[in-house]
């Protein structure tokens, strides 16, 4: 393992945990509802405004130290983006629940064009920024050659983390979790036994949207800028990270998503960066072939 | 309730028959065709300001010949795709005369294509790749210069003024990007200096960091981007955030305020270099136009003043050659016209005699200066 080989893993790492937090948007909704929500490229990148948006009202009210103001836009950027996936899921999908399978999905792509285009009428066709929040640098000598990795990065790992340790934790080990699981393994039967599921649905979008959001704010601290068609390629990139890890599954996602990182960035480090997502798609085909579900899926049983 | 649905269509017919109307009277109609949406929607801003003040200031002058201009919008969001339909829709349903656009090359080449199908003239401010003129099309014209002399520009300063060796060249593996990375490779190639990489990123992605090491690793003394500001920014951005502090090249799509944005401040821009048309606002020609612009608070910045010279240049062919589209070409051709920019002449393909491509670099306060 030389410098080279590590500073690309660190570069895959970093991408890889951002797919993995969005990834979980869409493997949870997946595995509750059986239902592809393709606005939540959508989300993101709509947390990624709010994030500037937190931003700026923080510092307007004077704040400027650095944890105040990150955990300030955190807050205020997961509960909105929370509140949007709520409404998403309310105005779009809800009404749809009991009719034919391709319904929703359609409509999802609506809501992925609806929410496109109202950021791009309301904030403008432009890139936007925010300045940098966290600068420096750790830096190693390792193996003859030097290993580097910005505090941004680190923070985004470190969040990403907690992020998703936390996110395990409530599903597994909380009462919540346990009604989202059970819901998941049949919807019928849990609410025959007094789960309300329409809430416990709601909720999933929730806990998917805060999660993009907490993606949301830590991209655009990484990349300084965003525009109203961020969403996109990020969106498609975590949905085959969920494909990846086996859709439905939360692990999976977060598997999923690193996996699909760190192989790109070995990929355009070793080989050319040209074909990288050649390379990154034909993963997943050869990965899908010889396990139809996924890395982590449970194998699809056909109900009888 | 039924009376609401009847109402409905009756109001959409009137507006129509308005709009027909409000048409008919509109004399000569210009296409302006460009990506007012988009990540590149900044060009098509710049694009419209222009071509709007300049269909002002001829129609407040008295038209051409009497006639108004009347400008319609296309945007084709830099997606080839749609800009043949914008590209069919201007010359189907506006009925145009001439068409100022498009921007990305890859948008204006299937696009013109159309307009010559339809003898439309067309005249691009912002399209520099070669090929655009290459293809024997009559009514094709071009307010700028060309990849192949942008990327000359660009070689001979990286050789004889930055005395680099080791040069990396990558691009966004669009037409425009390309075609101007391999027009400086071929240039820098011809000096005797080959590239140590070759390589292309995808256009919409933020994340550059693994190409970003692996082109550190080579330790360049310059890198070429053939590209736009919303790679080029990320790009030089994670580039100095790994510490690779080799001069950063590019070309004419980086001409906005917005690449110091994109590229998330002035501290990551400071020392970009690229090559563009000699400064338009630096010229004595066009300084009543630009106090106007200044004043309607607008900086008329990059290819503003192209699309403003553009629909001069229409409106001056119009004039001394009537309402020909065949004719007002071969004026063109034949003649020079005083534009904003000072005074323009074509070749027999359409693409300017003399082109003034200059080097310019980023400050640390965000902006740009001639070298």
């Amino acid at each position: 393992m030389d410098a080279f080989f590590l500073q690309q893993l660190i570069n895959g790492l970093t991408l890889g945990a951002v797919y993995g937090l969005i990834a979980i948007g869409y493997t949870m909704v997946y595995g509750i509802i059986g239902m592809i929500n393709f606005a939540h490229g959508e989300v993101y990148m709509i947390s990624a405004y709010l994030c500037a948006i937190g931003l700026a009202i923080l510092s307007y009210f004077g704040i400027h130290s650095f944890p105040l103001l990150i955990f300030g836009t955190l807050i205020f950027t997961i509960i909105v983006t929370a509140a949007y996936g709520w409404a998403i899921e309310r105005i779009a999908y809800r009404p749809l629940r009991n009719s034919t399978r391709l319904a929703p999905l359609i409509s999802a792509i609506g809501m992925s064009l609806i929410l496109q285009n109202y950021v791009q009428l309301s904030q403008g066709p432009n890139q936007q920024g925010i300045p940098t929040l966290l600068t420096g640098v750790w830096r190693m000598e390792f193996d003859g050659g030097v290993v580097q990795i910005t505090w941004t990065k680190i923070f985004i790992l470190i969040a990403a983390f907690c992020g998703m340790a936390l996110l395990t934790w409530i599903i597994q080990y909380t009462k919540l979790g346990r009604i989202c699981r059970a819901v998941q393994q049949d919807r019928r039967m849990a609410s025959i036994l007094g789960i309300n599921t329409d809430r416990v649905i709601s909720l999933v979008f929730v806990i998917g949207a805060a999660m993009a959001g907490l993606a949301g704010v830590l991209v655009t601290m990484n990349y300084g800028t965003f525009d109203f068609y961020a969403g996109f390629i990020i969106g498609i990139k975590a949905f085959t990270a969920a494909v990846l890890g086996g859709i439905g599954s939360l692990p999976g996602a977060m598997l999923g998503g690193l996996l699909l990182g760190v192989a790109e960035a070995q990929f355009a480090g070793m080989v050319n960066s040209d074909y990288k997502d050649v390379f990154s798609f034909s993963l997943l085909v050869v990965i899908l072939i010889f396990r139809p579900q996924g890395l982590l899926g449970r194998p699809l049983v056909a109900k009888v | 309730m039924s009376l609401k649905f009847i109402k409905h269509p009756m109001k959409v017919a009137i507006a129509g028959c308005l709009s027909v109307a409000f048409y008919a009277q509109a004399d000569i109609k210009i296409g302006v065709a460009g990506p007012f949406s988009g990540p590149n929607a900044t060009y098509g801003a710049q694009y419209w300001k222009g071509a709007s003040q300049a269909a002002e200031d001829i129609n407040a002058a008295g038209g051409i010949n009497g006639e108004k201009i009347v400008l319609v919008q296309g945007d084709d969001a830099c997606e080839p795709k749609q800009a043949v339909s914008v590209a069919n829709r201007l010359v189907d349903q506006d009925k145009v005369m001439a068409v100022v656009g498009h921007f990305c090359s890859s948008s204006t080449m299937p696009a013109s294509e159309v307009y010559d199908e339809a003898g439309v003239l067309a005249i691009t401010p912002g399209s520099t790749n070669p090929k655009i003129t290459e293809r024997g099309m009559k009514t094709m014209f071009r307010m700028c210069g060309r990849d192949d002399q942008q990327g000359a520009i660009a070689a001979d300063y990286i050789i004889d003024k930055l005395k680099a060796k080791k040069v990396v060249i990558i691009h966004d593996k669009d037409t425009y990007g390309q075609g101007l990375a391999d027009a400086t490779k071929a240039s820098l190639e011809k000096r005797g200096v080959k590239e140590v990489l070759y390589e292309g990123l995808s256009r919409g992605e933020k994340d550059f960091n693994a190409l970003v090491t692996k082109i550190g690793a080579l330790k360049p003394d310059v890198v070429y981007f053939g590209g736009c500001h919303p790679e080029a920014g990320p790009l030089v951005r994670q580039m100095r955030e790994q510490g690779v502090n080799a001069a950063f090249f590019s070309g004419d799509c980086i001409v906005t305020e917005e690449m110091v944005t994109a590229a998330g401040g002035p501290q990551y821009t400071k020392g970009v270099y690229m090559t563009f048309g000699n400064d338009p606002r630096t010229l004595a020609d066009g300084k009543a136009v630009i106090e106007k612009f200044r004043a309607s608070g607008f900086e008329p910045e990059g290819y503003t003043l192209y699309a403003y010279a553009s629909v001069q240049t229409l409106a001056a062919a119009y004039k001394a050659a009537g309402k020909d589209n065949t004719k007002a070409s071969d004026w063109l051709k034949a003649n020079s016209v005083d534009t904003v920019m000072g005074k323009k002449a074509w070749d027999s393909k359409g693409d300017l005699k003399v082109s003034d491509y200059v080097v310019y670099q980023w400050d640390d306060k965000g902006k740009y200066h001639q070298l």
